[in-house]
Parts: structure tokens; C-alpha cells; sequence
């Protein structure tokens, strides 16, 4: 398909501005646009077929199955998309007087409480425009709470198992710390003797998924809170799987202090093909001080804007967070309301049903039920066959399937991590199943429909090592100079205009 | 009531009989008890649709928004129109409701919009690189001190006063991870003077300054460019994308980064997010680049593809040496930049950039007749101007909005001693009739 660059001709114009009778504004010569940018210059008829073409050749939740490991695909509901679109919302400025947005205030405050009840903590600060950004927010709260009792300087590291997210590790290289890693036990745990080794007073905290990214929860994870707790660090928790424990166990009673909550995930913001999220703090009480600033708070009936933090770490991103993100939350939650639990049951039994019709196929690196989302190797077709968890992954998509997370957590050799959530019917489950059962055996009677998957999308299987090396990552106008005219100086568009 | 799941009793029963465990409790097994709630979740009872649907049209109510008030609110976030065109396309299931571009055969519609995207803010602002998108207009200034750092082995950030305020505290939020240090180098009557900045830019990593300006004011952008390039420091321009049809691209003068808010270009206002913040380079640094980029490549059969790229800076791989920490950005809002910015064309864009600037210049003089004099006289702006109201500028806020009018951001908030400044924001949904209330309402 041609890129939208191709397709722009010299002078063709979609937009229409009003024009007013005013006198024109100088730019100084010095300051002055030469060149002008070869942006694409087409009327609005084509503009549309573009994006319409390119969206044909995407696959979304809306298309079909998408069991993405740890990313919590699940349906998002249309009636949310309605809501944020409200004028009220859609067109309110963030610097607007606070009596002006006491719509917009009463939603954030009412969605942090809602927040705090299922994290099981006391505080929340929604500015966090992300999971990864939540997290250095939550490295940076801890930096400052150890910082006024006088040891930032003495606790420098954090604690990361061999099975975390990459987001952790590199979060805690921004936030200054040191990384401490820890081994997975035989049943997928943290390996608790190990720990006990690593932690002291040198330590400010851990970072921990829970379920882990294998699935699995830890069910030593009392006995964990108590050896950070024993020397004064903290625990972060990664909420990327919170979708598994809403309503059952929350991070507050599992002794964590400090959660990020991803509402692109477990809250149904939809994805967008990369974002926005969402990824609001929840903390303990004596981490508020330190929370970003601006807090929402309220007063009665009124809600307010509080800049006055004194030992706020201050501020991650503008203004008050992702508030379009916020609205779709705070209905889908309030849709939910305590069935919530509801919710996270059906994700852990939509998901061990997977994993009990798949378990003779693939191999199992864990022997246990799982929780919302398994992790299954493909390193028997591997060994036997030659095929890899790549070319499953690719197979799957000629049976109409987005591939699982692959080769995460790295950990299990060639991984395929499965998470179906809550909003996939039976008869789903089991065309999936199916498939991948097709696909082992496929694997044995002829791997050459494996290797050589997809077959009927837009494109084949794509050069990614070719693509690192060679690095266009813009297009190149001066290698097509058979694509339109090239761009025309301001003076011939003034001419064209008036003709 | 259950929504958005399809689950019946019957295969509930099914479910569990194939797994071998007789009830949903069962597959909490592993939880302690000790960590359980034990108790449902006190959250308000749960909604229908329509009940929803009625609660936040109520809150929405309370709000007001733009086009409920005469709004001249910018300072960072502007009232430009949005296009239907954007929001149709956005609303694409196929577009709206996936992931990461992971899988590429999956994702050619997303990738290749990213393609286009980078490849549009590399023209607007003369780059050779571009990432598919920051969170927003403040992060991006702090992943560019991120890059100039690694780039200088310099650990000095030097930042103008006169960059907007919210971009001066991330950078400093995020400055002690980084282990930098940041120095401001004030405004002199509304803009910077590259004199001082040469001074401050000595063993520093950078120099990021905003232009046109928090005040609106346009900076002598070339000669900052140069003072921190004399110093061998890297000049990172914090630029508005709408002003890049009639200001010179920051490419052109000698930056090595361009950083800014998208929003202006195709977002909704939405409260202050989600929008995008972008960040480009010169290609030297692109290995040195946060976030993601993709880059175009071939398939098995030779044809032309798109894939995510240069993943070895990445934290999926590279873990604790990463570039950054960033994953989810906001792809979908830049893809709404990116509509935008197709939809304008070059033409457009210049001619938006004038429509702007024309309006502004006309309530500037306006004013000054009405006799409200410039905070920073003689100074040339571009869509945005600060005005000196004769009292403290909330309280002229507070009576003009009383009449229906917002006239503005009051400067004080963040720049003591500009107490009686007014920052007004001229978007080209304003006009010159929108212009005669706002002097009625400031007119004393």
C-alpha cells in the first residue's frame, strides 16, 4: 500500500479556515519558515480511504482474540467512547477555575477512591501518564520518604525478580537506584532463601508483579513482606496484573506500599495501538506527603486543586494526568461496581480452561493452576520439529488469532505467555484451542506451514534484523522524486490560490 | 448483572469439569489466607448503561467547558478546532482497540501510520528522526536532558525561565534520577538573551528553551541554537507544531532536538490529556533515542513492510541500560496528529500559522487602544500575548468570566512581580467580533 506521502499531489488541499479581514503579522526575516514542510497534501475524500485502508490491514480487540500476555485485552465499551467525548469533558481546559471543573474534580476524586479500595491503600495520584511512568513515580516517593529519614544515601538498591516486566529494571536505573535481582523457586516463586540473602540495610525496596508474569501467584508472598519490612524498605507493586485479584486479595493486604494501576489494562481503556494509558499511584499512608502535585482533594461537597505540597517530589507530566483515560475508567468501574470480583474470576477460570485444554501440547513449565494469564513453552516442537514459539505465534494468525506475548518472561524458553480475560466467550476458547493443537501437530506433519506463516495477510513474514541495520524510519522524499512535484515554494500556493 | 461478558451457568460447569476442580473458588487455591479481602469491595453499586450514561452527563454539566465561555486560555493547551476527520478515524475499531504494534503482520495499519507520523514531525521541525510519540509536552523535555546527558557525558541542564512553567518542574522531578543538574537562565523583558545563556551553556549537556515562548514571545532561537552549540552543548527547542509553517524549523538553526506538545495539532483539550508530546533529532543521536520507532523493512517476499526498530535500546531487551523506561506512549493521539497534519497540508498549516498570528496582533492592538499597554512591549509574538490588566490579573480573570468571557492565565501564578499579567491565547476559532467582548470585559 502506498504510503500517504505517495499519494499527495503539489497544490491539492483538504483543509478549510476561516479567513478575516485583518492586516497581516510580520515574522522578523531572521525567524522566518525557508522551506516549507512536505507534509501530505491531499483533498479530504482520499484522506479518509488512507486511514480507512490502514486500519484494514490492523487487527484489534474489536477484530478478534487477542491473548497478549500480560496486556489484558479486553473488550472496551463503546458507551465509554460516548462519555469522553462529552463536551463538558472533550472540551475543558486544564487551567480552567476550579469552579468551572467541578464536574471533571468530583470524577478524578471519586475515581481515586475507587482506586484506593481496590488496591487496599490510602492515598492516589492519578498524573502518572503510564505503568512505566508509574513506577519511577513510585521510585522517586520512595527516594523521598527514605531521603527525610536520612537514608537515601545508605539505601540504594531495589529488589527485582528474573521474571519482571523490562519496564522495571530501567525504571529503577531513571530513579538513580542500583538493581538487585532474585531467582524464580522450582514452583515459580521467588526464591525466598535467595532473597533473604540480598536484602539489608542497603536496600530501599521491591518491585514485584503479583501474579507474577508466569501466571502464577506467590504464595509466599506474607513471609516476603515481612523480610523488606524487617529493614525498614518498601514494596512496589506492578499492577500490569492486577485484572487476577480485583475483589479477592488486595496489594494493601499483601503488604505492599506503593501500586501502579494500569487502566489501559485492567480498566478497559483501549489501547490505541500503543497508547494513551493510564497509570495512577496508590500508596500507604505515610507515602502521601510525597505524592505528585497538584492532589485532588475535597471539601464537603466542593473539590479542589491542592498545589500546596511541601514534600511532594513534584510534578511528572502536565497538569492532572490522562483525564480522557480517567472517564472510561471510572465508568467501567462503576458498570462493575463490587461485582468487580465477578470480573477477575471469570479472567482466572477463562484462563485455567485455556491452560487445561493446552497442557498436552505444550509444555508446562509450572505444574499449578494459574491465575488470570499462563506462560506454556514451545521448546518440545522446538527440539523435535524445529518449529518455535515464533512460528507458532505466526501460524496463529493465518486461524484468525493474535498471537500470544512471545519469549517473555525469559525465564521459560520459548515462551508463549496466554491471557484471554473476561470478556471472551466459550466457543472462542475453544476455536483457539483448537487451533493450537492443530498447529502442534502441524508442527510434526509438515513444519514448512509454520516457517513459512502468515499466509494471507497484507504482508509476509517481515525482515526485522534488515530493518535494525538499514534504519529509514522516515520516508524519503529525495529517493522518489517521482512522487508528486516536490515541495512548491509559498509564492506558486499563493498563485494556485488565487486562480 | 455481569456486563461485557458472555459466560453462562452452563459453561461455567463445563469450564471447571475440564480443568478438574469443582468450583471458581478453588482457582484462588494458591492465595493465602492470610492476604485475602474477605469481604466485597465497598465501591458504589453497579450501573446500567443508561445509568451511566446520566451520572457522568450530570458531571459533565458541571464543567465549562470552551463554547460554554469565551475562552482565550491557552498557556501550554489551545483551542484549535479538530477536524471530524480525526475523530472518525480514531474511533476505527481496528485502530482504537489494539495493542502495541508487537506482531508486525498484524499491525501494518498502525505501523505504517507511525511511519507517516515520524516522517511529518521530522518535516515540521527539520529532524532526520523521529519516536512514535512521548506522553506529553513535559516528559519529552525530560527524556531530551535524558539523551544530551549520554550524549555530552555532561551532567549540567540548562533550561530558560521563559519555558512553560509545568516543563521546568517535570525536567527538575525527574532531574535527581538522572543524576543532573538543572540552572534556569531568566527572561530579560519577555525573552532570552543568548549572552546569558552562552555563560550558563559552559560544560553543560544542553540548553532547552521554548519558542515561541511561555510568554508567546518569539525567542532569537538561532542565536540560542548557537550559543549552546559554541559551548558544545546540545540546543534543544521546545516548539508549538502549529507555528512550524511560518517559523523556521529548529533543524534549520542548529538544534539537535525538537521537542514539543502535540495537542494543539489535532487533540481535544480534554481536562489536559491524554495528548502526545513528540521528540526528534538529528540522526547522530538516534541510537541515544527513547520510545518507540519503527522503521521500514521487506517481507519474505521483497515487499515493503513495517516493523517496531532499533529495539536494542529498549527495556524489553536491554532491561537496566535502556534509553528509557517508556512503553505504552500515546500512538493513538499522535495518529490523530497525524490526521490533522494531512489534513492542513503545508498550505494549510501556513495559513493557520497567519490566521493566528493576524488575530492575535489585532486583540493585541486592540487592547493597547482600549488602553491595556504589553506586558513586553515591542516584543514579536505569535499566537499568544501577555497583557497588563492594571490589577492583579486573577481577579480581572474572576470578574471577566462572571460576563462569560475567560480572558486568560494569570502570569503571577508562576512569575512573581507579573502579577497584573494576562496571558491570552488567540486560537483561529476566535474572532475579531470573540475580540471586541474581550476588550469590552478587560476595558476599564
Amino acid at each position: 500500500m502506498k504510503l500517504i506521502y505517495e499519494k499527495s499531489q503539489a497544490g491539492r488541499t483538504g483543509y478549510t479556515l476561516p479567513r478575516h479581514d485583518l492586516p497581516r503579522a510580520e515574522v522578523p526575516e531572521a525567524l522566518r519558515r525557508g522551506d516549507p514542510p512536505r507534509l501530505p497534501e491531499l483533498a479530504e475524500p482520499e484522506l479518509v480511504r488512507h486511514f480507512t485502508e490502514l486500519s484494514t490491514r490492523n487487527f484489534g480487540i474489536d477484530t478478534g482474540f487477542y491473548p497478549l500476555g500480560s496486556c489484558t485485552m479486553k473488550y472496551n465499551p463503546r458507551v465509554n467512547e460516548r462519555l469522553a467525548a462529552l463536551p463538558g469533558f472533550r472540551d475543558l481546559h486544564p487551567l480552567q477555575e476550579e469552579d468551572g471543573a467541578q464536574g471533571a474534580l468530583a470524577l478524578m476524586w471519586h475515581l481515586q477512591e475507587a482506586l484506593i479500595e481496590i488496591a487496599g491503600l490510602h492515598a492516589c495520584s492519578l498524573q502518572p501518564a503510564a505503568g512505566s511512568q508509574g513506577e519511577l513515580t513510585g521510585l522517586m516517593l520512595m527516594r523521598a520518604y527514605f531521603a527525610e529519614r536520612g537514608e537515601d544515601e545508605r539505601r540504594r538498591k531495589i529488589v527485582i525478580p528474573d521474571t519482571a516486566h523490562g519496564t522495571n529494571p530501567a525504571s529503577v536505573t531513571m530513579a538513580g537506584y542500583e538493581l538487585t535481582p532474585v531467582k524464580t523457586d522450582p514452583r515459580g516463586n521467588i526464591d525466598v532463601e535467595d532473597l533473604r540473602a540480598r536484602v539489608d540495610e542497603h536496600t530501599a525496596g521491591l518491585m514485584l508483579t503479583n501474579p507474577s508474569t508466569l501466571g502464577l501467584f506467590d504464595e509466599h508472598i506474607e513471609e516476603i513482606a515481612k523480610v523488606f519490612h524487617d529493614v525498614g524498605a518498601l514494596m512496589y507493586y506492578d499492577g500490569a496484573n492486577l485484572n487476577a485479584v480485583c475483589g479477592i486479595s488486595r496489594p494493601g493486604d499483601m503488604g505492599f506500599d506503593i501500586v501502579h494501576i494500569n487502566l489501559h489494562k485492567t480498566f478497559s481503556q483501549p489501547h490505541g495501538g500503543g497508547g494513551p494509558g493510564g497509570g495512577p499511584i496508590v500508596v500507604r499512608e505515610r507515602l502521601e506527603p510525597y505524592l505528585p502535585a497538584p492532589q485532588v482533594i475535597r471539601d464537603v461537597d466542593d473539590f479542589f486543586l491542592d498545589y500546596d505540597r511541601p514534600k511532594s517530589i513534584g510534578k511528572v507530566r502536565g497538569f492532572t494526568g490522562p483525564f480522557g483515560v480517567f472517564v472510561r475508567s471510572y465508568a467501567f468501574i462503576r458498570m462493575w461496581g463490587p461485582e468487580l470480583r465477578c470480573m477477575s474470576e471469570i479472567a482466572v477460570l477463562n484462563a485455567n480452561y485455556l491452560l487445561a485444554r493446552l497442557r498436552d501440547a505444550y509444555d508446562l513449565p509450572y505444574d499449578r493452576l494459574c491465575m488470570h494469564e499462563f506462560v506454556v513453552s514451545a521448546r518440545r516442537l522446538k527440539r523435535e520439529h524445529g518449529a518455535t514459539a515464533l512460528d507458532v505465534a505466526k501460524r496463529l494468525m493465518d486461524y484468525g488469532f493474535h498471537p500470544p506475548t512471545v519469549y517473555f518472561p525469559l525465564v521459560v524458553p520459548e515462551a508463549l505467555m496466554i491471557e484471554p480475560t473476561e470478556t471472551e466467550p466459550k466457543e472462542i476458547l475453544d476455536e483457539f484451542c483448537d487451533a493450537m493443537l492443530a498447529i502442534a501437530r502441524e508442527a510434526a506433519d509438515s513444519p514448512e506451514l509454520l516457517k513459512e506463516a502468515p499466509h494471507d495477510r497484507p504482508v509476509k513474514r517481515l525482515d526485522e534484523v534488515r530493518a535494525a541495520k538499514r534504519a529509514i524510519v522516515r520516508y524519503r522524499f529525495e529517493d522518489h522524486p517521482d512522487v508528486g512535484d516536490g515541495p512548491v515554494e509559498p509564492r506558486q500556493l499563493e498563485a494556485q490560490k488565487g486562480a | 448483572m455481569t456486563p461485557f461478558v458472555s459466560l453462562t451457568e452452563r459453561d461455567e460447569q463445563a469450564m471447571l469439569d475440564a480443568i478438574g476442580v469443582a468450583s471458581v473458588e478453588e482457582l484462588f487455591r494458591d492465595v493465602p489466607e492470610g492476604v485475602r479481602l474477605g469481604r466485597e469491595l465497598a465501591l458504589p453499586p453497579a450501573l446500567s448503561e443508561q445509568e451511566i450514561v446520566a451520572h457522568l452527563e450530570e458531571l459533565a454539566a458541571l464543567n465549562v467547558p470552551t463554547g460554554r465561555e469565551l475562552s482565550f486560555l491557552g498557556a501550554g493547551i489551545y483551542d484549535h478546532y479538530v477536524p471530524a476527520v480525526v475523530d472518525s478515524v480514531l474511533q476505527r475499531g481496528e485502530l482504537l482497540t489494539a495493542y502495541t504494534p508487537y506482531q508486525p503482520e498484524l499491525s501494518q495499519g498502525v505501523l505504517q501510520a507511525i511511519f507517516e507520523y515520524q516522517t511529518a514531525i521530522c518535516e515540521l521541525t527539520g529532524m532526520d528522526v523521529s519516536n512514535a510519540s512521548g506522553y506529553d509536552g513535559t516528559t519529552v523535555a525530560a527524556d531530551a536532558c535524558y539523551v544530551a546527558k549520554h550524549a555530552t557525558g555532561r551532567s549540567k541542564v540548562v533550561v530558560t525561565e521563559a519555558t512553560n512553567p509545568q516543563v521546568r518542574q517535570v525536567v527538575k522531578t525527574y532531574a535527581p534520577g538522572f543524576a543532573l543538574e538543572v540552572v534556569e537562565v531568566p527572561h530579560r523583558g519577555g525573552v532570552t538573551d543568548p549572552e546569558e545563556v552562552a555563560a550558563a551553556a559552559q560544560d553543560a549537556a544542553c540548553v532547552l528553551f521554548q519558542h515561541p515562548n511561555f510568554f508567546g514571545c518569539l525567542e532569537p532561537a538561532p542565536e540560542l541554537a548557537a550559543a549552546a552549540n559554541d559551548a558544545e552543548a546540545l540546543a534543544v527547542a521546545h516548539v508549538d507544531p502549529l507555528s512550524l509553517g511560518v517559523l523556521e524549523a529548529p533543524g534549520r538553526y542548529g538544534c539537535a532536538l525538537a521537542i514539543g506538545e502535540g495537542q494543539a495539532a489535532g487533540n481535544h483539550q480534554s481536562f489536559g490529556g491524554p495528548h502526545y508530546g513528540f521528540l526528534a533529532a538529528k540522526s547522530e543521536f538516534i541510537r541515544r533515542m527513547p520510545g518507540r520507532i519503527v522503521g521500514e523493512t521487506v517481507d519474505a517476499a521483497g515487499e515493503r513492510g513495517y516493523v517496531l526498530t532499533l529495539q536494542t535500546r529498549e527495556q524489553h531487551i536491554r532491561r537496566e541500560k535502556a534509553t528509557s523506561n517508556i512503553t505504552t506512549n500515546q500512538t493513538l493521539l499522535a495518529l490523530g496528529g497525524l490526521v490533522y497534519l494531512s489534513w492542513l497540508g503545508p498550505q494549510g498549516l501556513r495559513e493557520l500559522g497567519e490566521t493566528c498570528m493576524a488575530l492575535a496582533q489585532h486583540a493585541k492592538t486592540r487592547l493597547e487602544e482600549a488602553g491595556l499597554e504589553p506586558t513586553f512591549s515591542g516584543k514579536a509574538t505569535f499566537k499568544e500575548f501577555a497583557v497588563r490588566v492594571g490589577r492583579n490579573a486573577g481577579d480581572a480573570i474572576r470578574d471577566a468570566r462572571a460576563r462569560g468571557v475567560h480572558p486568560g492565565y494569570a502570569l503571577g501564578r508562576d512569575y512573581p512581580g507579573l502579577d497584573d499579567a494576562l496571558l491570552v491565547a488567540v486560537t483561529e476559532k476566535r474572532t475579531p467580533a470573540d475580540i471586541d467582548r474581550l476588550v469590552e470585559v478587560l476595558a476599564r
